[in-house]
């Protein structure tokens, strides 16, 4: 055996394990839930062929395109907050020291905690009955808000928990970008008369681009995918104005038990997302060169 | 009071970082459109003095003045200096245009004067044909053109250069250096250059401050701190290969100048004044290697066994070690027959011969007459 050919095999034993594990969990399930949503199933196993049914199903059902809504709705007062809140924090944390640094455990902290913990949390704060700002509005003499049971306000509602809870890892991911950033740029900067918006308008943020490309990518699909909030928060009311995309699938797999179209819709927001993360991914790159 | 004179001044500065020391009391004065070169080893604070005078850093004590105006308090874009350096520092994502405009657009400088400026420094540095190309797509030489560039287009009162050949491969090395002494000579400005490198120090500047250990050692032109270095680590320092230094003893003084007996028990004449070197003093006596030659065959020499013959062609240093175990260089001309492991007898001028003292003064041999 040549020394070529064994560095190959090599190679493929490292990274088999991870392909296995990875083809069984989610190229498989893939593989099968295209199958799947062209069939009438259920969750005992019953299949009934059925083609592009469920799909066109999918076109035509108005609860799937309320939860549609809801879950754009979401993304777009989720996603462009968290980044440029992301990036202020970063830009702020990004400096020596220990008061900094306390800090910086202290964003990170909400992340590691679990969507029940969250959810319960802001029921505290969020509820019209004696949750904190109901008694913060009480004691200025006003009337408590139904954040959680208005159906105008129960998206921004749930938008604000998700910000809250998923705060620390775009910051970090940030701070990691801003830390790649070469020292002496900003030297030679400060020696072109740079004040400290230009610094940031023309030597940071595109020197981060890329970071800022991935957090937006990772939440835009992340929050696409928002679930545990709205189930433990709302259960997706009132009168379903809270209920996303994925509530549906786990509403119609789980309680309806019609695994097809559940199937299907899945598939849909799966395309929907692979499409977004690639339109994203093109706009923020078509200007670059290849780098040297 | 002092008058506000041209050129740039560095009075008593001083830098620690913590308990570590950096500078102690430097001070130094530049003329305009004078070349300095900052020599000394890594850690001997050259570049913390450059970086305080860029206003990168900030001296615990001390005053910075350029052209009569006190510049330590000012921010740095507002000096008046332009830096290249090491690694180039350009803005990656800007075109190599708008690298060298970006300080001038900042400054208010109008448009027109702008374009004009990049113009005629793309033509001096020869790189008209790159200003829209990212530094990126650009070799290192061409990279370190656009930095010097990018310094050209301020029309500084003073350059800095923090080791700018340090980054380049040795064809592209000796290329620049001649380059950096056209720049000097088309540039209105005094530039200071940052350098462990001898050679560079001694083929580019007027005159080379040598740091180490916190303060200046010497200042001087290069043939001075190469014939008369101040004490006995600028005689190691500068020179390649170094100066050797043979233990000795003041054996006494004839005719005014002093005897020294080293080690060897071989007694050498010496051009040094005697005065103030007492008989008995334990001393080093400096030899470059130019004045230590072999012996032709059939005379008498000081004995030694060759340890090392380093060929470079046109001229040939020996190594050897004299009986008594100290070190010397020796030079010949031409290729040399002379192998390592031989036994030489060695020819040593002892009119060229520096003396040290135990503190490290410096004593010099008169010139010859």
């Amino acid at each position: 055996m040549n020394a070529a050919l064994r560095d190959r095999l090599v190679g493929y034993a490292f990274v088999g394990p991870f392909l296995l594990v990875y083809a069984a969990v989610m190229v498989v399930p893939l593989i099968m839930g295209l199958v799947i949503s062209l069939h009438r199933a259920d969750l005992f196993g019953r299949r009934e062929w059925v083609g592009l049914a469920n799909y066109s199903e999918a076109l035509g059902d108005p609860v799937l395109h309320q939860a549609l809504g809801n879950t754009a709705m979401l993304a777009l007062l989720i996603v462009p907050p968290l980044t440029g809140l992301a990036l202020l924090l970063a830009l702020a944390l990004n400096r020596p020291g220990r008061f900094a640094a306390v800090l910086r455990g202290v964003f990170f902290s909400s992340l590691v905690l679990s969507v029940t913990i969250v959810t319960l949390i802001w029921r505290f704060i969020l509820t019209p009955d004696a949750g904190l700002i109901a008694e913060g509005l009480a004691a200025t003499g006003r009337a408590p808000i139904p954040f959680l049971s208005d159906p105008d306000l129960v998206i921004p509602a749930i938008a604000v928990t998700t910000l809250w809870w998923s705060l620390g890892f775009p910051v970090m991911l940030i701070l990691a970008g801003l830390q790649q950033v070469p020292g002496d740029i900003y030297e030679a900067a400060a020696l072109d008369v740079a004040n400290r918006w230009t610094v940031l308008r023309r030597i940071t943020l595109p020197a981060i681009r890329r970071t800022l490309l991935l957090v937006v990518m990772l939440q835009t699909a992340a929050q696409l995918q928002l679930f545990g909030q709205a189930q433990l928060l709302t259960g997706g009311g009132p009168g379903g104005a809270s209920r996303t995309i994925v509530l549906y699938i786990f509403e119609v797999s789980f309680g309806r038990w019609e695994l097809g179209y559940a199937t299907a819709i899945a598939e849909l927001l799966f395309g929907m997302i692979l499409a977004l993360t690639l339109v994203q991914y093109w706009l923020v790159t078509r200007h670059e060169e290849p780098r040297a | 009071m002092r008058l506000p004179l041209p050129g740039l001044d560095l009075i008593d500065v001083c830098k620690s970082y913590g308990d570590v020391p950096v500078l102690e009391r430097v001070s130094l004065s530049v003329a305009p459109r004078e070349f300095i070169a900052f020599l000394g080893p890594s850690g001997s604070g050259k570049s913390t003095l450059l970086r305080i005078i860029a206003g990168l850093e900030t001296a615990d004590s001390g005053e910075v003045w350029l052209d009569g105006e006190r510049i330590d308090p000012l921010a740095p874009g507002a000096r008046g200096i332009a830096m290249v350096f090491q690694h180039y520092a350009l803005y990656p994502h800007m075109t190599v245009r708008e690298n060298m405009a970006f300080g001038l657009v900042n400054a208010k400088v109008p448009k027109d004067e702008i374009t004009r400026r990049i113009a005629q420094a793309a033509d001096i540095l020869e790189i008209g044909a790159q200003l829209d190309k990212k530094p990126g797509q650009m070799s290192g030489g061409q990279r370190q053109r656009v930095a010097i560039g990018r310094a050209i287009v301020k029309q500084p009162r003073l350059f800095l250069l923090d080791e700018p050949l340090s980054n380049l491969d040795a064809a592209l090395r000796g290329r620049t250096r001649v380059e950096l002494a056209q720049l000097r000579q088309r540039v209105d400005a005094a530039l200071i250059m940052v350098t462990h490198d001898q050679a560079e120090a001694m083929t580019l500047a007027d005159r080379i401050v040598i740091l180490d250990n916190c303060c200046i050692q010497q200042v001087g032109t290069p043939a001075e701190v190469y014939a008369r270095p101040a004490n006995a680590f600028v005689a190691r320092f500068v020179g390649s290969p170094p100066m050797a230094m043979l233990p000795g003893v003041i054996a006494g003084a004839e005719g005014g100048r002093v005897q020294v007996r080293l080690a060897e028990g071989m007694m050498l004449a010496t051009a040094v004044p005697a005065g103030g070197l007492v008989a008995g003093t334990e001393i080093e006596v400096g030899l470059r290697p130019e004045h230590v030659r072999l012996a032709a065959p059939g005379t008498s020499g000081a004995a030694a066994e060759v340890e090392l013959v380093e060929r470079l062609g046109d001229r040939t240093f020996i190594y050897a070690r004299l009986a008594g175990g100290a070190e010397i260089i020796a030079l010949e001309p031409g290729f040399g027959t002379v192998r390592p492991g031989d036994a030489a007898a060695l020819v040593i001028d002892g009119e060229a011969a520096h003396i040290f003292t135990a503190g490290g003064a410096a004593h010099h041999p008169e010139p010859r007459g």
